[in-house]
């Protein structure tokens, strides 16, 4: 589109974009392709993805797949172990039933964690392509800001957050997004700034497009792939820390079923019914590791080398 | 050097401005006013407006945070609006204790994580290898506070060989090998993602050097395989764990919240969730201004040792 714009300066550019373009719509199928091709050869990957959608899945269809109402309170059957009669895996220490509050739980769980990942993606990215590619006096500011944020370990910078805010689950969801912002901006910074030298966004700039265009249209696409991995490594790092704050008490609140909440719940009573606290602590366990499997072949097929998250 | 570790410590300034004043922002930010907290539902407006002066809510913003910051410095930082008690006499002995369980997590983090890093990159591939990279994806991947839990039911009420709570036995023997006792599950529990992270790092910086070529001029050289390693090998590989370590360190005193709820223990952690849940801010800001600044200091001085290891850092950074 902007080619249009820069016809008449840059006259032998014209017969070459639309054939580059050409070329590289059918090299970006090729790649997909490839990338799908190794992703599905790694078996821990396949087993990660597969083990995740497997729980979100559950979560998705809770109201058909729980056998019993999760807040179903039922005096007589408290702390049965797992494999009684009707429930599968023993109830709580108010009779509920272990799995439907499993199930409906990680409705909870895995919401938090996706909400605050696209939070601190979609303002991290913004700000980290800004910030490289602008360079100059934006770049100082966030970087300053950055500075600040990081100077928090990160679990102490999200508690603040949560005790500005007060205890509850929409000001965790936030918390853990807002704490989460500096390290996108980082690694999206650092990408945005390699990203700026390429030929391919000299040649936009050479047409005449805008700073906004280049980031929007050319900058942005080139960092899809780093997105894409950083993202799927770092939902589950998400997940853990929303639950850990629900366990702490600061997040979901009883008696929403919310596997670090559920935990956190039955906490007093480990000695008496260690299964109550144990399954929903395994379950957090299973989605993160299946996340990181994931998320690890995500980044082995697509190449892409990354900063893990301390 | 000299030039470096001044250059490092005016960085310091702009970072600690913005910590204080994230700190300070807490209290103007939450919801609810310390005033009405302190006096009660009750009060009248009189009684408001008194307590409001008394606790310079009537000043100017800047005035307030200039103030706070002066009282901070000298180690006054307010009084608890539930106990009444200063904040400060309140945070620095949990944080002693706090510090003698992180720097017992982070002692078995580094020499675990090292040893095992080491260990598993000189024999790539082998079941040990295998076997790290297994248990290192477990350990980043377990919630500390169902690895605590998990602890506690397997060691203190399965197998009771352990205490599962606390710092020292009330009604029993008591002194340092009592202390060391409560002190292992907490700092097992702790370490274990430290660990699992430093052990990852150390493997792959590890790889990376062996491969390099000064490595197989030396061994062109005919020198002892353990002078290999030891002298050119870890010497090299080992200078940027040493950053990641005083990263490691955050996580040890931010991580330490969870783990010291879980097992009771009377910790700066503990403290700052209490205050939250009962909306005691000055003690929640005391906990977060000392664990932030601490952690502050301990990166620096990571980036400090990191340079004297390495001369390249000074001259380029």
């Amino acid at each position: 589109m902007t080619t249009a714009t820069g016809v008449g300066r840059t006259a032998p550019a014209v017969p070459v974009a639309p054939a580059g373009a050409m070329a590289s719509a059918h090299s970006v199928r090729q790649r997909r392709h490839r990338t799908l091709r190794r992703l599905l050869r790694n078996r821990a990957g396949v087993l990660g993805g597969v083990l995740v959608l497997g729980i979100a899945l559950a979560a998705v269809l809770a109201p058909l797949l729980a056998p019993h109402d999760p807040d179903q309170v039922n005096l007589v059957l408290r702390t049965k172990p797992p494999g009684t009669p009707g429930y599968l895996l023993g109830t709580d220490i108010y009779g509920r039933d272990l799995l439907s509050r499993l199930i409906w739980g990680g409705r909870v769980s895995l919401t938090m964690g996706l909400a605050a990942m696209a939070l601190s993606a979609s303002i991290g990215i913004s700000l980290g392509v800004l910030s490289g590619y602008l360079g100059g006096h934006v770049d100082t500011v966030v970087m300053r800001v950055v500075d600040v944020m990081l100077a928090f370990p990160y679990i102490l910078l999200a508690i603040v957050i949560v005790a500005t805010l007060g205890p509850g689950l929409l000001n965790t969801m936030l918390a853990i997004g807002i704490a989460g912002i500096a390290f996108y901006v980082r690694v999206m910074r650092g990408v945005a700034v390699s990203t700026r030298e390429e030929v391919f966004v000299d040649a936009t700039r050479a047409v005449g497009a805008t700073d906004l265009y280049i980031m929007v249209r050319t900058i942005l696409p080139a960092l899809v792939p780093y997105i894409i991995v950083v993202c799927s490594l770092n939902v589950g790092f998400l997940i853990l820390e929303a639950a850990s704050l629900s366990f702490l008490g600061l997040g979901a609140q009883p008696p929403t079923s919310e596997w670090g909440a559920m935990l956190a719940e039955a906490r007093q009573y480990v000695t008496v019914a260690p299964h109550v606290v144990l399954i929903p602590g395994l379950m957090i366990l299973l989605v993160v590791i299946g996340l990181n499997l994931f998320g690890d072949g995500l980044r082995d097929a697509m190449d892409v080398r990354v900063v893990e998250q301390s | 050097m000299a030039r470096y570790l001044a250059r490092r410590a005016l960085l310091l300034l702009p970072v600690m401005l913005g910590v204080t004043l994230v700190v300070f922002a807490m209290m103007h930010l939450a919801p609810g006013d310390p005033a009405v907290v302190m006096a009660g539902p009750r009060a009248t407006p009189e009684i408001l407006a008194e307590v409001r002066r008394y606790l310079g809510l009537d000043q100017p913003l800047v005035w307030q945070y200039v103030t706070w910051i002066a009282h901070a410095v000298q180690g006054d930082l307010g009084r608890s609006i539930r106990q009444g008690e200063q904040v400060t006499s309140l945070v620095l002995p949990r944080f002693q204790d706090s510090a003698m369980l992180g720097l017992t997590a982070f002692a078995l983090a580094s020499v675990v994580g090292i040893s095992l890093g080491v260990l598993s990159a000189l024999h790539r591939g082998s079941l040990l290898d295998q076997a790290v990279m297994l248990v290192s994806m477990l350990g980043v991947s377990t919630p500390a506070f169902f690895l605590g839990m998990l602890l506690i039911v397997v060691f203190a009420f399965r197998w009771p060989i352990l205490p599962m709570s606390g710092l020292q036995n009330i009604n029993g023997p008591s002194g340092p090998l009592d202390i060391a006792r409560h002190l292992v599950l907490p700092a097992i529990t702790l370490a274990a993602p430290s660990t699992t992270v430093i052990a990852r790092m150390v493997r792959a910086s590890v790889m990376e050097t062996v491969g390099l070529d000064y490595v197989r001029t030396a061994r062109a050289k005919g020198m002892y395989e353990r002078l290999v390693v030891n002298r050119h090998i870890l010497k090299n590989a080992l200078i940027p764990v040493v950053t990641l370590l005083g990263l490691q360190v955050g996580f040890l005193l931010g991580g330490a919240a969870i783990v010291e709820v879980v097992f009771s223990y009377p910790g700066i952690g503990n403290l700052m969730v209490k205050s939250i849940v009962e909306r005691d801010l000055p003690v929640t800001q005391g906990c977060v201004l000392l664990i932030a600044s601490v952690y502050v200091v301990v990166n620096i001085g990571a980036d400090v040792v990191q340079a004297y290891l390495d001369p390249r850092i000074r001259v380029s950074a």
